[in-house]
This record gives structure tokens, sequence and C-alpha cells, in this order.
């Protein structure tokens, strides 16, 4: 036991170190979407079209929107919401707004891994519309703040 | 003065000043699915199991984990483990150091995760997180004094695949346990499960008891041999249902009554977990620490 304590101290601040790095190294956060910066809706056109004509099954259901604002509040203004650490980039904008429903139900399914969204498919599909007609119903800020 | 900032003060200052996050979490204490920690957040969990023990004494295990999503892709963890032996005594049994790394970008039909563990634990381990090779109830029946004696160094692979489907989640964990001490063979075992939300749809008022908040499912696993002796023969396996409860307050608590399925088996486990996640972590711990983003 005792020669093994050196590298057992080792792998133990390697496994708590190595994964902060890992969040907050400068490749990571080259990689995380800016705040308004275009780009990062084109995820939005990399829907497959069956996928983008999928029609919002919760749109008259009265208590989408608010449901959504629920959900949208627990699960998603971490990153995308007007308060907080804001990650993810803002949803109010035209490029969200008037983004076909089911391109925002696929990309909240599949996130974009690679800079940062995690999958939500964890979130059963009609919670997942339910985001989806609260996010639709955000109205764009007029012009984007620098 | 200057402040000293010792490692524990470091390690759950963040947790003050950091947001909490509502849990949408699995009801399975064994079986993993492949959903990750969000990047940046911290899980923090409690779980303990309640063991019947023929030919010896009950046993309350119990461990803590501390998950962490570095990416969206990578999710680390560390538990350490204990257990008391009612009429022997209370001991720390060990840590375990666990990496997940998705393998697929996107949502598939299947989606697979690859874990890779290091644990060093005593034989005096009782918290059944996995069973595997040829465990059976009888190895648990060994007082502490003697099997706390007894040290492993154990690689432990797993390869995770899950789907969720119209609500349902279905996992199946297969996993390979080296210990790396003395000439061990592979050792194999396995984890199933299936859960689902008692509702699908959420409603619009925040509520403790929703039943879009509970989970329920079941889960199955237990060993299959080693190297050289590959099989059910001498394994033991259970079967054990799950809840969840995702509280609005952002904590979870888990609870499954898991029983054995032959004579190699513990009778009757009882496990029950709690836990919170915190949002953004790792960004508090660097702003702590002095970095610029």
């Amino acid at each position: 036991m005792t020669s093994a304590k050196p590298w057992l101290v080792l792998v133990l601040l390697s496994q708590i170190a190595i994964p902060l790095a890992a969040q907050n190294s400068p490749s990571a956060e080259s990689n995380a979407p800016r705040k308004f910066d275009k780009s990062v809706y084109l995820e939005l056109a990399k829907a497959p079209a069956k996928a983008a004509r999928k029609r919002n099954p919760m749109e008259r259901d009265p208590d989408a929107i608010a449901a959504g604002a629920k959900l949208f509040d627990q699960h998603c203004a971490e990153c995308h919401g007007e308060q907080g650490a804001r990650k993810g980039p803002s949803l109010r904008v035209p490029e969200v707004h008037d983004a076909a429903p089911g391109a925002l139900f696929w990309l909240l399914t599949n996130g974009v891994v690679r800079k940062g969204m995690p999958v939500w498919s964890k979130l059963p599909e009609p919670q997942r519309w339910q985001i989806v007609s609260y996010v639709k119903s955000l109205v764009p800020f007029a012009e984007p703040a620098p | 003065m200057r402040p000293q900032l010792n490692f524990a003060t470091l390690l759950f200052l963040p947790l003050l000043l950091v947001a909490f996050a509502a849990a949408q979490e699995n009801p399975y204490i064994v079986t993993y699915d492949h959903y990750l920690e969000e990047p940046g957040n911290l899980e923090v969990e409690y779980f303990s199991t309640f063991g019947t023990q023929r030919a010896g004494n009950d046993f309350h295990a119990f461990w803590a984990e501390l998950e962490y999503g570095a990416t969206a892709w990578w999710t680390a963890e560390l538990y350490l483990d204990g257990q008391t032996t009612f009429g022997d005594s209370t001991v720390f049994t060990g840590f375990r150091v666990e990496n997940r790394f998705r393998l697929l970008q996107q949502e598939h039909f299947i989606n697979p995760v690859f874990y890779v563990e290091y644990e060093q634990t005593s034989g005096a381990d009782k918290i059944l997180k996995e069973v595997e090779g040829h465990d059976v109830e009888s190895d648990y029946a060994v007082p502490n004094a003697i099997s706390r004696t007894e040290h492993d160094h154990e690689l432990e692979l797993k390869l995770i695949l899950s789907k969720t489907f119209h609500g349902w989640n279905i996992s199946e964990n297969t996993l390979a346990v080296k210990n790396l001490t003395g000439g061990n063979p592979w050792e194999f075992g396995y984890a199933l499960g299936t859960s689902r939300p008692l509702a699908l749809k959420a409603s619009a008022q925040h509520c403790s008891f929703c039943p879009e908040n509970f989970v329920g499912g079941v889960e199955m696993y237990g060993g299959l041999g080693d190297r050289y002796s590959f099989g059910l023969r001498d394994t033991s396996h259970y079967l054990a249902p799950v809840v969840a409860w995702n509280l609005p307050s952002d904590w979870t608590l888990r609870l499954s009554p898991g029983f054995g399925l032959n004579d190699n088996s513990h009778r009757f486990l009882l496990r029950w977990g709690v836990s919170r996640e915190f949002d953004n972590f790792g960004e508090t711990v660097a702003k702590l620490l002095g970095a610029k983003r």
C-alpha cells in the first residue's frame, strides 16, 4: 500500500483536475457557441428534411407554452437563458423564431455534442415539443446586443 | 492575516456559489444509460444498500459519488465507499474513479457509451455497485477484520448500450473486470434496465407530485463467470424494481428493493439514494482560482 500512494494521489488529482481543465480549456471555450454569433444557428439547417417537416403535436395545446417555459427554466436556461452564465447562444433571434418546429425538435433531441450541447432525448418527446412551443413563442430582440 | 484555503474548502465552497439544476434522472442504481452529465455541472450523490446475509451479519453499505460533466461527451466520477456490518464494525472500503465517453455525436437507434473505471477497494467492500464473475453471497460473510486486509486494484470496462423510445429507456451494460493484483482472470457481468416516466407530458405548474416527476422501472444484474468458466454457473443475479422522484427543488430520490434470483445471491437488497445537481461548477471553480474567460 505504501508504495502505491504517490501514484494514487496522482490518479485522484488527475481525475479531478483534467475534467475541470477540459471544461475550462481555451479549446473548449473556442468551441463553445458565442452569443449572437450567427454561425451557431447553422446547426438548425443540418436537420434532415424529414425531421424538419415534422409538425408540433403540441401546437394546439393551450398549456404547451407554459409547460415548455417551466421545462426551459429547469433544463435550458442555464445555458440559453437571459440570466446566468449564458454559455449557449441566445434563442431570442429570428433564426430560431423562424426555424421549423421540427428542426428545433431535431436539434434538441440530438444536441450539438462537439460544441457542448448535450442530447436531450432523455426528456420524453411531448416535453421536447413543449419546449419547442415555448422557444417558438419567444419574441426576438430587435437588435442583438453587442 | 491571509486566509488559509484548504482542500475541503476549495472542494465545497463552489457548491455554495453555484445555482441548482433541475434533475431529470433515471431511476437505476446499477445500470447506466447513455445520458451523461451536462457540461460543467456537478452532481453530488449518496447511496445506501441494506443487504441480508445468510451465514453472517446483515450489512449497510454506502457510497458518495461526485459526477462531473467535463464535456458533452465525457463524464468523470469519483466514488468513496464504506460499509457497516451489524455486530461487527464500520469501515471505509475504498475509492473508484470512473470515466464515461459518448462514442457517437448524435442520437442513433442504439447509443453506445464506453466506460472505464479504476478502483482500489478492500475485500470488505459491499456496495454491490456491480456484480461480476463468480461473486456470490458467501463472499460477503467474512468478518471485516479479515476481509479489509485484502486489497483489490481493479480495472473495469463497460460497454453501455441504450435507447429511449416513446418515453421508455432500455439500457444494457456488458462489463469486464480485471483485478490487477495477482494473476486473476478477466471477469464478466451484465446489467439490464428499462424505465419510463409516469407521464410523458409536463404539467404547466411547478409541482412536487406531478406524475412526470416520477420515473419507474426495473433492472436486472449479475455475474457471467470469468475467462476460464464463462456462464451462469456459480454466479449471483438480482432483479430490482426502481423508482426515482425528481423534485422541482432539484433533489432526486431513488428507491430500489432488490431480490436475489438464485441461492448464490443475497435474498434481499434495499437500496436508496439522494442526489443534487449543481450548475456551472467548473466555471465557478475556475473563477475562484482566478481564471479569465
